[in-house]
């Protein structure tokens, strides 16, 4: 399988001293789905934004074979689509057509084009007749959709969505993730949501404390409930105790 | 939490809503201009100006009440500015008074020159408030910059309109969730807790700043905006523009004449 995303001995931390990734190694292959979870304050945002080089550490990641530096930065963040958490960060503009036609814009594809972009983003997440409409009147589960849409209106090979499901009633996320599900291509998804990243991802890749614990099967690694609960993904021996007295 | 449009009625239809959102823009910097260089004394001038706003109200189909309430949130700012006026102002004396120790008087020219600021205020807001309620806020802001206003100042006020509400709820949110633990105090404690929430939206605006621009950036943002040629500027356009300028020429030539 072609390898798409090399991270190489990629070590961060942030101005303040403060250590979010120690030695990370990781490949990401084309056309799989990789989920990336872990507890809060794990590193997942930090190994996220460097995927298309907002954080950069001299060269650790590699697109296609190329590292990530100033000189290729805008066609690595055409390739790799960020998706952020909170969609009120995402979605910046007006309407929602300027907000899904900003990255195209920014590409620098022609007015037919970037148009033609926007309709067919719009209809993958299933949004088709919101053009004009403002993002402030939008419900949250509509705010994810059009989230996402701003990303695929690139073509990016590469989607990275941080926390999908978050914020979302049960229904708005399985309709979610059924959007998710339709989407071809390579999908990172970081997320504590397990539920998702059964019903989603093929590999699932464990970080705790700025390093990669575990990377294997999401079948197995589901299944090792003594891993889980190591890395406080799953309730430990006292709180499950706890739960069957009560 | 829900929130009214600051566009209301503009998704309307319209012979006004259908203009040129420049051919507007620049008929009501005509307007306020001619408003503002009216001689302080040619008070049929005034008359004639808001007649040609009601004009403007019926052609927009936007509820005249609608306009009206909002333009008197002027009011109160205007009266703050110009009230003091009659007093200073010198000139033949309209009636003094003697309070106390102090003896006050306002003059007859004093007192025109404030009826006229709170008319030439008013007129300009009704002017605006017609703008507003005949064009969505993103197609002004697209005339605003094909109309060369710096980019800069068109981004800022995008982000404004986007982004106002979330602050209003985040504060809404916040004041919540004090009420719900705080039971009165002294002012000083009461003053201090307000201090600490006006300093955490801050801390959180300029955080979410650093989301947005972390958005936009992934995005292929490089810091010049670029944005799509919309607008399309026909000869109806042309002919409002015009149209208006020339009423209002009118108005002063006949005011000249008067």
């Amino acid at each position: 399988m072609e390898e798409l995303i090399t991270v190489k001995n990629l070590s961060f931390s942030y101005p303040d001293g403060q250590q979010a990734l120690i030695d990370v190694n990781l490949a990401i292959y084309r056309g799989e789905s990789l989920a990336l979870i872990g507890p809060n304050g794990a590193g997942k945002s930090t190994l996220l934004l460097h995927l298309n080089g907002i954080l950069r550490s001299n060269g650790a990641v590699s697109l296609l074979g190329s590292p990530i530096d100033e000189s290729n930065l805008k066609w690595a963040r055409s390739r790799v689509g960020l998706v952020f958490q909170n969609p009120d960060d995402q979605l910046f503009s007006p309407t929602v057509f300027d907000d899904v036609a900003f990255g195209p814009i920014n590409m620098g594809l022609s007015d037919g084009q970037v148009r033609q972009a926007v309709t067919r983003a719009l209809g993958l997440v299933g949004m088709s007749g919101y053009e004009k409409r403002s993002p402030h009147h939008l419900s949250f589960g509509e705010k994810k959709r059009i989230a996402l849409a701003t990303v695929l209106s690139m073509s990016p090979e590469i989607l990275v969505i941080d926390e999908p499901t978050s914020n979302l009633d049960p229904r708005g996320k399985w309709s979610f993730i059924g959007v998710l599900e339709r989407m071809a291509g390579t999908k990172i998804i970081v997320t504590h949501d397990l539920e998702l990243v059964g019903a989603l991802c093929r590999r699932v890749v464990i970080l705790d404390q700025g390093r990669v614990v575990a990377d294997g099967g999401t079948g197995d690694i589901l299944a090792d409930k003594r891993l889980l609960a190591a890395h406080g993904l799953a309730p430990d021996g006292a709180s499950l105790k706890l739960k069957r007295r009560g | 939490m829900k929130h009214s449009f600051l566009d209301q009625y503009s998704d309307r239809d319209s012979p006004l809503h259908r203009l040129d959102p420049r051919s507007k823009l620049v008929a009501t910097l005509a307007f306020i201009i001619a408003v503002v260089l009216t001689p302080v004394d040619s008070w049929p001038a005034y008359g004639m100006y808001l007649v040609l706003l009601a004009v403007l109200i019926v052609l927009s189909r936007v509820p005249p009440l609608y306009i009206l309430r909002r333009s008197l949130v002027i009011v109160p700012f205007v009266l703050l500015v110009a009230v003091l006026i009659p007093f200073f102002k010198g000139g033949e004396v309209a009636g003094s008074y003697n309070i106390g120790m102090w003896h006050i008087s306002v003059s007859q020219s004093g007192l025109q020159i404030f009826w006229n600021i709170l008319a030439r205020a008013w007129l300009s807001i009704i002017s605006l408030s017609i703008l507003a309620a005949t064009t969505r806020f993103a197609s002004l802001l697209e005339g605003l910059e094909r109309l060369r206003f710096p980019r800069v100042l068109v981004m800022l006020l995008s982000f404004m309109y986007r982004y106002i509400f979330i602050l209003t709820d985040e504060v809404m949110r916040m004041k919540q969730a004090r009420d719900s633990r705080s039971f009165g105090g002294k002012w000083r404690w009461q003053i201090k807790t307000v201090g600490n929430m006006v300093g955490t939206l801050f801390l959180r605006s300029y955080e979410r700043g650093e989301r947005v621009y972390a958005a936009m950036v992934a995005r292929g943002f490089d810091g010049h905006s670029r944005t799509l040629e919309r607008l399309r500027f026909g000869r109806r356009d042309a002919l409002f523009a015009a149209g208006l300028s020339l009423a209002l020429v009118a108005i002063n030539l006949f005011n000249l004449l008067y």
